[in-house]
């Protein structure tokens, strides 16, 4: 592995080597290496288009490492990656993808992420990604598709700080009897950057509940969009924020939509779209920070 | 240290000149105290924002160590030695106690120098360092917090608007030990307050009235003139 690759594993997945447990790593279209664990098992798929996870039951404080790297020119793929997680155990699955672009061709990868949540299992699904180089397009896909079974919980933090020159995420939830979801996304794009958030959260079962976040800052002339809707179909909690940074000749769009099929279903959402305060940058500007300095470390703080 | 010569701030309002602050003029020497006090709308707040560079001045000069920095902007009269405590503390999301402490402070912060000055404020360290400066904190503890980074900055001039406004009871006294602890460590204030107990720690005192300066003098001159002031206007129901 070289140092672009190097660098690309160290922004995706905050790993300065090959990780200890259970892990795959798919380089420039292939699977290049593979680990399991005696909890945790990963088999390629037979057409080498993605692996199936398979984490026993009771398994506790493990860790699944699943980065991909394109640093190749022109590499287009479609990965399908399936997550079994077994009843009453309590994970982390990092994922994220980097892609190095300084050729004329476009690259992209289109992830395509299942998790099977059986009873009582919680999981921290950490996912980064992340586009660097001047070449062409650098695209990015990501399908997620959760199934919660009863009382599991799926904590999914997903960011994309900058350099993916086109976006289009989609998640889909399920939750059953006291499923218990959250989801953070954070988005910075800039240049002509495009990036479109997809959300759709269905509460089947009874105490369920979501609460989907996403903050977001779009510089220069990129363009964001945010989706979600929620339907209740049970006594349960459903909460939606969106709030957003817009700068420059940026473009923002938000659409809130939820659906309450249930008398006894809370959905609450909210979305907010602006600019930096101006007393923000007046507030650090008095502490000695110019106005430059003063945007940056307010959007740091706001993405961090 | 500071010099206002003839300082004006006017406005336009319905096609007429309307003044904030009108040939506003005094002195500020290293080591004093100055409190500003005044009816609401009398122009204080807007005084210390022309101190700071937040409002531009329509005439007049502001000197500091006789430099001029009268056009000069936010940041370089804050890096100059010039701190500012808002009178409404700005709240920002994703930004940590910390984060805003270490901004402040002009050299590399250990951590413990950081805490102290949350201390100072009467905040236990451990419980704030690490949080938000959002919603979840309460508008006195934003505001001591605010108090802290004014402190943090370790600045020639601080300038304190209303540094009591939405402190409770019980860390009053804590406020004006700070104060008093900046005082003695020669420390320069101008502090925009209403509370007696705060116009107890001044030097001198800057009493202002629709938008000038109506009374400057020691504080032992001032405050009973202010007291009877405060007494008439209470009588007449303006208070």
């Amino acid at each position: 592995m070289g140092t672009i690759e190097k660098d690309l594993l160290l922004a995706v997945s905050d790993l300065h080597q090959i990780p200890s447990g259970a892990f795959s790593i798919r380089e420039n279209g292939k699977g290049v290496q593979v680990n399991s664990t005696e909890n945790i098992q990963i088999i390629p798929k037979g057409e080498g288009n993605g692996i199936d996870i398979y984490i026993k039951e009771n398994t506790k404080n493990e860790s699944v490492h699943i980065p991909v790297i394109i640093s190749k020119s022109g590499i287009e793929e479609l990965v399908y990656n399936d997550f079994y997680i077994g009843k009453n155990s309590d994970v982390l699955i990092v994922a994220g993808c980097g892609i190095h672009n300084t050729g004329d061709s476009k690259s992209s990868h289109d992830g395509i992420h299942r998790f099977h949540l059986e009873e009582g299992a919680k999981v921290r699904y950490v996912e980064k990604h992340i586009g660097v180089g001047s070449g062409a397009e650098k695209v990015m896909n990501p399908v997620t598709e959760i199934e919660m079974g009863e009382r599991s919980e799926l904590t999914m933090e997903t960011t994309q700080l900058g350099g993916v020159s086109y976006s289009e995420r989609e998640t889909f939830a399920t939750l059953e009897k006291q499923a218990k979801l959250v989801i953070k996304e954070k988005i910075l794009t800039s240049e002509n950057q495009v990036a479109k958030s997809k959300f759709r959260v269905e509460l089947v079962g009874k105490d369920s509940s979501a609460d989907v976040v996403s903050r977001s800052v779009a510089r220069d002339e990129s363009y964001q969009s945010f989706f979600s809707s929620v339907v209740g179909r049970a006594e349960c909690f459903g909460h939606v924020e969106c709030d957003a940074i817009i700068m420059d000749k940026a473009k923002i769009s938000a659409t809130p939509e939820i659906l309450a099929e249930d008398v006894d279903s809370k959905l609450v959402h909210e979305a907010v779209v602006g600019k930096i305060a101006g007393e923000q940058l007046i507030k650090l500007m008095t502490l000695g920070l110019c106005e430059k300095e003063a945007e940056e470390l307010i959007i740091k703080g706001f993405l961090s | 240290m500071l010099r206002l010569e003839n300082v004006s701030y006017k406005i336009e309002e319905n096609g007429k000149e309307r003044y904030i602050l009108k040939n506003v003029s005094f002195e500020v020497a290293k080591g004093e105290t100055i409190i500003i006090t005044g009816h609401n709308g009398s122009g204080k707040s807007t005084l210390m924002k022309v101190i700071m560079g937040i409002i531009p001045v329509s005439s007049g000069k502001i000197y500091f160590n006789d430099v001029d920095i009268t056009e000069m902007t936010i940041s370089d009269r804050a890096k100059l030695g010039i701190a500012y405590a808002f009178q409404t503390p700005v709240r920002f999301k994703g930004l940590k106690v910390n984060d805003l402490l270490t901004t402040a402070q002009k050299t590399n912060s250990k951590l413990m120098e950081v805490c102290n000055y949350l201390s100072k404020v009467g905040l236990c360290a451990r419980d704030y360092i690490n949080r938000e400066l959002d919603d979840s904190l309460s508008g006195g503890e934003l505001k001591r917090i605010e108090i802290a980074t004014t402190f943090a900055r370790g600045a020639e001039l601080n300038l304190f608007d209303e540094p009591e406004a939405g402190i409770d009871l019980w860390s009053f006294d804590g406020l004006i030990s700070a104060f008093n602890e900046n005082k003695d460590e020669g420390g320069t204030n101008i502090i925009i307050s209403h509370q007696e107990k705060i116009m107890g720690i001044a030097d001198r005192i800057v009493v202002m009235d629709n938008a000038e300066v109506s009374m400057i003098g020691n504080a032992t001159e001032i405050l009973p003139q202010v007291k009877s002031i405060r007494v008439c206007a209470k009588l007449k129901g303006d208070e």
